[in-house]
């Protein structure tokens, strides 16, 4: 790829999920604004590395796409359907240009909402999000969701199918109904998030692309909804953990854990931002999950070394979040943070409970978990057994490589 | 556009009900259509009698067959439905789950097919 190549791809990158927003409430059709966005896509591909990219890439991008639509329509290659009559969409596609420069958070808050209906199955409120603001494959979202491509690419053609037959608004909800609904939210932006952060399998662990959509859409919400304590709190959360990104990799791209991580390459002003967000969630005094893990990571941004880490700290935060969310892997992290506190005895009996109860069996985290503390209780050969366990369940490549390495190394002891 | 509020409730459960607690039942319903009416939503609906009086025709190789009783043995069975016409789903919603059965069973909405000129 060349340079330009690479911008090109960078500017498509960054302008789609709000330039799909847009078209998808202009056309009031997903599939109608999904095609024409990828005939725009194309266009712009072949013209800007020759022309440049445009001075406002996405106002190119609309107007593209929206013609394009219109021709499908014209042609009778489509209908529109609902109330989106032939007459709209040509209104539409004349609209003055700059209607892509306002309100483009509510065109994307718009669609997250829509996405997240509570008509929609979970697991497709996540697929179609990841989908359309997030831009990932059928075949990406299969693997973020740990099923087959097929049965995802039915999730999003239903969903998509219940937008239109059911008339799911394409609006923002106030009142009782938008407290009712942001848990929905708030989860699937924290999973899109998630999904960047770790991606499930393939060669990269990180998506940074997706890590800063999901933080657009945290911070598009933490403005509009600035009295949701866990709003903010899930902005504050997903900044935290991105201001790490620069340190979580090595030069050859293998993963670093958090105490051997260069905390100099941490992003001071991100730590800042989130630091603030959180003290604003805080101060609303109605405490939630996505603020104390918000709590946690500004713990872990506080210690300026690894062995500053206040861990009795932590460990209270996830014993609190336990409370919240009593998951498996929450108290595989409170095992983890026990540990840390008070001497791997307590981690490793807290794990073996976890084990016994056959918790997390199909993960590698569990595994691994008990291997990296009983490495530092220095039983090495438990732990390179551990290590090989964990190694048996992982797939994510970058995740895999740092095991290996614990595993060498605990070899060679 | 036009969505049905189809309730799903135990039959027996409610032909086992004491008439004092049927009749309240009712009058809640009663209530709830008044204020359908009032909205300007209500296109129709019925209670609907017990599925003992279900026929259920199916044709075979051009042969109609009739047999007694309901398509499906199922643990709630239809009893009854409001029609509404309202702007979209979450309107919908919001009507559907003030339908007094809602604490009694389940309550299905479904959209009417509609076309593209947005009736």
């Amino acid at each position: 790829m060349t340079d330009a190549d690479a911008s090109v791809a960078a500017a498509l990158r960054a302008e789609r999920g709000r330039i799909l927003a847009g078209l998808i409430r202009r056309l009031g059709d997903f599939d109608l604004a999904e095609d024409a966005l990828a005939e725009a896509t194309c266009r712009a591909l072949a013209r800007w590395p020759r022309e440049g990219v445009p001075s406002r890439p996405a106002a190119w991008l609309t107007l593209v796409a929206r013609r394009h639509a219109l021709d499908l329509v014209r042609h009778g290659r489509r209908y529109v359907h609902g109330d989106a009559a032939l007459a709209d969409l040509e209104a539409a596609v004349d609209e003055a240009d700059d209607v892509v420069e306002h309100s483009i958070g509510d065109e994307r808050l718009r669609l997250l909402f829509t996405c997240c209906h509570p008509s929609l199955a979970a697991p497709a409120q996540l697929a179609l999000t990841l989908r359309t603001l997030g831009g990932l494959t059928t075949r990406e979202i299969a693997r973020a969701l740990v099923e087959p491509e097929e049965t995802t690419a039915q999730r999003i053609v239903r969903a998509k199918r219940k937008i239109l037959e059911a008339r799911i608004p394409y609006v923002v909800p106030d009142g009782d109904a938008l407290q009712e609904r942001l848990p929905a939210v708030l989860r699937v932006v924290y999973l899109t998030f998630a999904e960047g952060h770790a991606a499930t399998g393939g060669a990269a662990l990180v998506r940074d692309d997706l890590c800063v959509e999901a933080i657009r859409l945290a911070r598009l919400l933490a403005v509009r909804f600035d009295g949701c304590a866990e709003v903010l709190g899930l902005h504050a959360l997903l900044g935290l953990q991105h201001s790490r990104r620069a340190a979580r990799l090595d030069g050859a791209g293998a993963l670093v854990p958090l105490e051997e991580q260069d905390r100099a390459r941490w992003d001071a002003q991100a730590i800042a931002a989130g630091r603030e967000a959180l003290t604003r969630a805080l101060t609303l005094r109605s405490p939630g999950p996505y603020q104390i893990q918000a709590a946690i990571a500004e713990r872990h941004a506080a210690a300026a070394t690894a062995v500053d880490t206040d861990w009795v700290g932590i460990a209270a935060l996830y014993a609190a979040l336990l409370r919240h969310e009593p998951t498996p892997m929450v108290e595989l992290n409170a095992a983890v943070a026990a540990a840390m506190a008070r001497g791997p005895a307590a981690g490793l009996e807290w794990i073996a409970n976890l084990e016994r109860r056959g918790e997390l069996a199909e993960s590698h985290y569990l595994p691994a978990a008990r291997a990296d503390l009983l490495r530092r209780s220095g039983a090495s050969a438990a732990a390179a057994a551990a290590y090989r366990d964990a190694l048996r369940q992982c797939t994510n490549a970058v995740e895999r490589a740092y095991l290996e390495r614990r595993l060498a190394e605990v070899r060679t002891e | 556009m036009q969505y049905m509020i189809l309730i799903y409730e135990d039959e027996q459960a409610w032909l086992a009900l004491p008439e004092p607690a049927r009749q309240s039942v009712m009058d809640a319903h009663m209530a709830y259509a008044e204020r359908l009416v009032q909205a300007g939503v209500l296109r129709g609906g019925s209670e609907l009698a017990p599925t003992t009086s279900a026929t259920t025709l199916r044709a075979r190789g051009g042969k109609v067959v009739q047999t007694d009783g309901p398509f499906a043995e199922t643990r709630e069975q239809l009893g009854g439905y409001y029609l509404i016409e309202v702007a979209d789903l979450d309107e919908a919603l919001q009507w559907a789950r003030q339908c007094p059965s809602v604490e009694r069973g389940s309550i299905e909405v479904r959209p009417l097919v509609h076309d593209s000129s947005g009736a």
